[in-house]
């Protein structure tokens, strides 16, 4: 079962791998997102108490789901490279910080936002609010200590060992609505029970959903991409690689 | 459709400032996400021309020193 | 020697040097002192505002004082090189590193409870808080301990890795301080305080059960 996963422990295989899959991710997220937007923005009814600004929902939402997500995805890099110490898995950390921490920027601003019509504050201390900040220092703090390191390996598995601690976070932001009632709402999407939102406005958000799942991952494997050229810089198929990037460019400017 | 003209569309009932504002920045922070990982691309392509450079110019000079001999 | 032995006496040595050092383990202390003389300077001197921040003010002066020793964990053992050898021995590292924690909450965790009267009086907390304060100190100092042993062992090898530690350990710390400054505000107006008490007694078992793995491998990491 495992043998086919065996060749992407070498950097050029799954270069190629992620090359081949990146345009797919990147056009399925656009039409997703599109889809999503459009739909959730001009033909999703309004909200019989919230009004228009409930519409804030198609981002926030999202956001913050793969803010956890994200990170979710960081600390099983960071296992993968601790346990069989694949450099490949070591490389994904750096990729995948500043993209969770740009989504929990998100989901931290949007809320904001969308607090100040609603509660009339921009900011309360709620205990998923300040969960969700707490995820963004997590964030800055695995990107902080991966690049104190002159060593990359050890700065990576340094951060590997953090966003595996710092994963305890998760649960807390998820039920931090239920075990503390405050401010924030419940959850909107629940996989067991009916959800409580109706279903002309439900689906627009599942098409948001899948579309910022695939934004992530098209914004991952990009930033992946760099850093696995960054790593095998001295290989020449890097420097092919590179080299076909700047001769495309060249055409373009001609 | 939700709206019936499209300056209804863009106040979104008096909370459009709000909508679109957070809308604006989600792009704005993926933009700039994205654009930066364009530009470590970019930096990239010029490291690896000189290490590419540097390469080259060693191989000459070793070439160089074992004409002289 | 057994794990048991071994744990022992690295425990022992800690506490021996700390008493050979005092001042290691004192100056945590009056620095928490001190920022807790300050805010009464800062915001007024009425008890009504005091006895409200009081919680407050007293855990994170606790957060505070635990960033100090921080250093303190590893810092000598890893510049001479005996836990270079401690990774070597056939004696399991988490177990043994364990004992560093102990050490560090006895030298830095346990004075805090005990002191925690004082600082209760020093900021007029209403008596029926003090219980629950010097409760929530004792439950929830273990963890703060235990964290501060994996932020420790994270940055071994970094000559300035200080404002880093403070970075990674302050959002780890958050959950504690929320549940323990709750648990000191409901006992202060009267309301029970067994469910936030609990949980940071969950939250203690959970992380001085897990952290020393965590330490363990971030040694490890360091010394390589």
């Amino acid at each position: 079962m495992w043998r086919w996963l065996h060749p992407y422990a070498k950097p050029e295989a799954t270069y190629r791998l992620v090359d081949k899959l990146l345009p797919w991710f990147a056009g399925l997220t656009l039409i997703s997102l599109l889809v999503g937007m459009v739909w959730g923005l001009a033909f999703a009814p309004a909200d019989y108490q919230q009004g228009d600004s409930y519409r804030i929902i198609y981002i926030h939402v999202p956001a913050a789901i793969f803010s956890m997500g994200a990170y979710f995805g960081m600390a099983i890099c960071g296992a993968i490279a601790l346990i069989w110490q694949i450099k490949t898995a070591e490389w994904a950390l750096p990729a995948i910080a500043p993209v969770g921490a740009a989504m929990t920027a998100i989901a931290l601003f949007t809320g904001a936002i969308w607090g100040k019509p609603m509660w009339g504050t921009w900011w309360v201390w709620d205990a998923r609010l300040t969960s969700e900040l707490i995820l963004l220092f997590l964030y800055i703090g695995v990107m902080a200590l991966y690049a104190a390191f002159d060593d990359a390996r050890t700065g990576a598995k340094a951060a590997s060992i953090l966003a595996i601690v710092g994963v305890v976070n998760l649960p807390i932001i998820h039920y931090s609505v239920e075990w503390w009632n405050t401010l924030h709402q419940g959850a909107t999407i629940t996989k067991f029970e009916r959800p409580s939102i109706a279903t002309s406005m439900l689906w627009p958000l599942l098409i948001s959903l899948l579309g910022f799942m695939l934004l992530t991952a098209t914004l991952v494997l990009m930033r992946y991409k760099n850093q696995l050229l960054k790593h095998e810089l001295n290989r020449p198929w890097a420097q092919a690689e590179l080299a076909l990037d700047s001769r495309e460019s060249a055409e373009e400017t001609r | 459709m939700a709206f019936d003209s499209f300056s209804e569309f863009v106040h979104m009932g008096g909370y459009g400032l709000y909508v679109w504002s957070s809308f604006f920045l989600t792009f704005l922070v993926i933009a700039g996400v994205a654009l930066e990982t364009s530009v470590q691309r970019r930096r990239l392509q010029k490291e690896s021309l000189k290490v590419q450079r540097r390469k080259q110019r060693l191989a000459r000079r070793t070439q160089q020193a074992s004409a002289e001999e | 020697m057994t794990a048991v032995q071994l744990w022992r006496s690295v425990l022992s040595k800690d506490l021996r040097l700390a008493a050979r050092r005092r001042s290691d383990a004192i100056n945590p202390l009056v620095f928490l002192l001190m920022v807790i003389t300050l805010f009464p300077l800062g915001v007024g001197p009425g008890p009504d505002i005091l006895a409200r921040i009081a919680p407050g003010i007293i855990w994170v002066a606790a957060l505070l004082a635990t960033l100090l020793g921080v250093d303190r964990i590893f810092k000598d053992d890893y510049a001479d090189g005996s836990l270079e050898q401690l990774c070597l021995l056939p004696q399991p590292l988490a177990f043994t590193v364990s004992a560093k924690m102990v050490s560090h909450w006895l030298l830095s965790g346990l004075p805090l409870v005990i002191l925690s009267p004082l600082l209760a009086l020093l900021l007029s907390l209403p008596t029926s808080a003090y219980g629950a304060l010097s409760l929530s100190l004792l439950l929830g100092t273990p963890a703060l301990s235990a964290l501060a042993a994996i932020g420790a062992s994270l940055t071994l090898p970094l000559q300035r890795g200080s404002a880093l530690v403070s970075l990674i350990l302050l959002p780890l710390f958050i959950p504690l301080l929320i549940f323990a400054t709750s648990a000191v505000e409901s006992a202060g107006m009267g309301m029970a305080v067994h469910g936030q008490l609990a949980i940071l007694a969950a939250i203690s078992v959970l992380t001085v059960t897990l952290a020393p793995l965590a330490v363990a491998a971030g040694v490890r990491m360091s010394v390589n």
